[in-house]
């Protein structure tokens, strides 16, 4: 029941009629020596951390020790309560503003779950908590799509990786996004290969971004990111749930994530050097938080 | 495989704002004092890469210290562990560096009292998890998430097949074992992940063997 690429884990899933998280605590169980009750519990209480996020983000008022953020989550329920139309719709909004508002409470140094990272833990449970309101889900469905996210983040981090400073934000915001995708496409009743085309499908639109926190703090732009991993992870899930195939297979695409954060400048792997924490705005704001003076390579 | 269970993907549950630089700082500072195996009285702390470049913005420091303190990542007096420090009588002190390091998250921290000092370093790799990658200036790959022995011993042949026939004796399963020392036949150290705890009757029974200096569980 090993699996290190994404086609192995499809495969095992679908020749021994499994779903992916039945795989993954199967997996877990062999390697961590734990029995089944064991894991599930342990993942449950992670659930209920990441549960107790989205409910101080969105109905406290959050607010970051820099002032940078916080408050969004909230603006966005009023929104989806009160605005005569939505344009993208309600359940996108509702996982943009739960992502939101996990992004916010991490932001504030409150209590979440890294998922696959803190940087990017809006994203799961946002999108996980929104589509089993949407889905009725029952709570075991939720628990099995953590164990879902976290076999594409396992593959996607032994693989590649996960950190912003090792290979940008698309590694960390484009693997929760990613991982977030392939978990609804289960909780939906997607098969194990749509939810690898929906982790294909959300990553390839993550390629390329660069982590540049301002004041190198996480909070702008990560908490927007979270946000639109959520939307992006949403409309990946539907689009494999609705036969829509990548054309490169996931697997070569996450070895292009990991080529591209290679590739790409130090300044712009989390070291607040570059990007939109070198822009003046940005440098701005670093001088009123640390009171400090510009930074240079 | 440098991730071995889901729970380092969907976790550690943590304070934020960062795993690689709260979390996993924390983890460092806290394998830090369980090597050094008692509350030191001063600690100095250099920072390498990102590590250095935004470890106010991250809280790396407070959670170094709250490592040291000897808290989990979850534990929410990491807020105010620099405080916590100086009320416990512990100066830390940060120095960040320019210096290229091979990870770009990277802390060397050296701990000391009157009885003597550690240098540990140590590198958050994402997620929250972090590897300590040197002892004393010995080369280390542990990952912080098994239980590790450390054994200093003298470079001498039998050392390695001593310890191992105690740990075989005990059941204890060796799941990955590294020996580094500095020059033939001066002193090495062990470092040993099992699959199953090394209790103190273990560990006195390892100490008690010819050619060891020190045993610590981590």
């Amino acid at each position: 029941m090993r699996f290190r690429t994404m086609a192995e884990l499809v495969e095992i899933a679908e020749t021994e009629n499994l779903k992916i998280s039945e795989v993954m605590i199967l997996h877990e169980m062999d390697v961590m020596n734990r029995s089944r009750e064991d894991i599930f519990e342990e993942m449950s209480r992670n659930l209920d951390v990441m549960e107790q996020a989205i409910q101080r983000g969105v109905t406290e008022d959050i607010r970051s020790h820099s002032g940078l953020t916080g408050g969004d989550a909230k603006r966005i329920q009023q929104y989806i309560n009160s605005a005569p139309v939505l344009l993208s719709g309600k359940t996108v909004l509702d996982a943009v503003s739960r992502a939101t508002a996990v992004s916010e409470v991490n932001a504030a140094m409150g209590t979440i779950v890294a998922t696959p990272t803190a940087g990017a833990c809006g994203i799961l449970p946002g999108t996980i908590h929104t589509a089993a309101k949407k889905l009725n889900s029952d709570r075991e469905t939720m628990v099995r799509a953590l164990f879902t996210a976290g076999a594409v983040g396992y593959v996607i981090a032994n693989n590649a990786c996960i950190s912003g400073a090792a290979g940008g934000c698309q590694a960390e915001v484009g693997s929760a996004t990613a991982m977030a995708a392939a978990a609804v496409v289960e909780m939906a009743g997607g098969t194990p290969s749509m939810s690898a085309e929906a982790v294909a499908i959300a990553l390839k639109n993550m390629l390329g971004l660069v982590c540049d926190p301002v004041a190198g703090l996480v909070e702008a732009p990560c908490v927007k990111r979270n946000a639109m991993g959520a939307a992006i992870a949403m409309v990946a899930a539907d689009l494999a749930l609705a036969g829509v195939k990548s054309v490169i297979p996931t697997d070569e695409v996450i070895d292009a994530m990991y080529k591209i954060g290679q590739s790409m400048p130090v300044a712009l792997k989390e070291t607040a050097l570059g990007g939109l924490a070198a822009t003046p705005t940005g440098r701005a704001h670093e001088r009123r938080i640390f009171g400090t003076t510009d930074k240079s390579e | 495989m440098k991730y071995r269970t889901v729970f380092d993907i969907i976790g550690p549950v943590m304070i934020g704002p960062s795993s690689s630089h709260t979390a996993g700082a924390a983890r460092i500072g806290r394998a830090a004092r369980k090597i050094f195996g008692r509350k030191p009285k001063r600690v100095k702390i250099t920072l390498y890469g990102s590590f250095a470049k935004t470890y106010r913005g991250h809280g790396t420091d407070i959670a170094l210290a709250g490592g040291i303190l000897d808290f989990d990542t979850f534990d929410k007096r990491i807020v105010h562990a620099l405080d916590i420090a100086k009320e416990e009588g512990i100066d830390i002190t940060f120095h960040p560096s320019d210096e290229l390091t091979e990870h770009p998250n990277t802390a060397r921290l050296l701990l000391e009292d009157e009885q003597g000092s550690v240098e540990v370093t140590g590198i958050s790799i994402g997620g929250g998890k972090m590897e300590i990658v040197e002892l004393n200036g010995f080369d280390l790959r542990l990952s912080g998430n098994d239980p590790v022995l450390l054994v200093l011993h003298k470079d001498q042949f039998g050392a390695v097949a001593k310890v191992a026939s105690v740990l075989a004796n005990h059941q204890i399963n060796i799941a990955f074992m590294q020996v580094s020392r500095k020059e033939k036949g001066a002193q090495a150290l062990m470092s040993i992940e099992t699959d199953q705890p090394v209790g103190p009757d273990v560990q006195s029974e390892i100490r008690n063997l010819p050619g060891i200096d020190g045993v610590t569980v981590l």
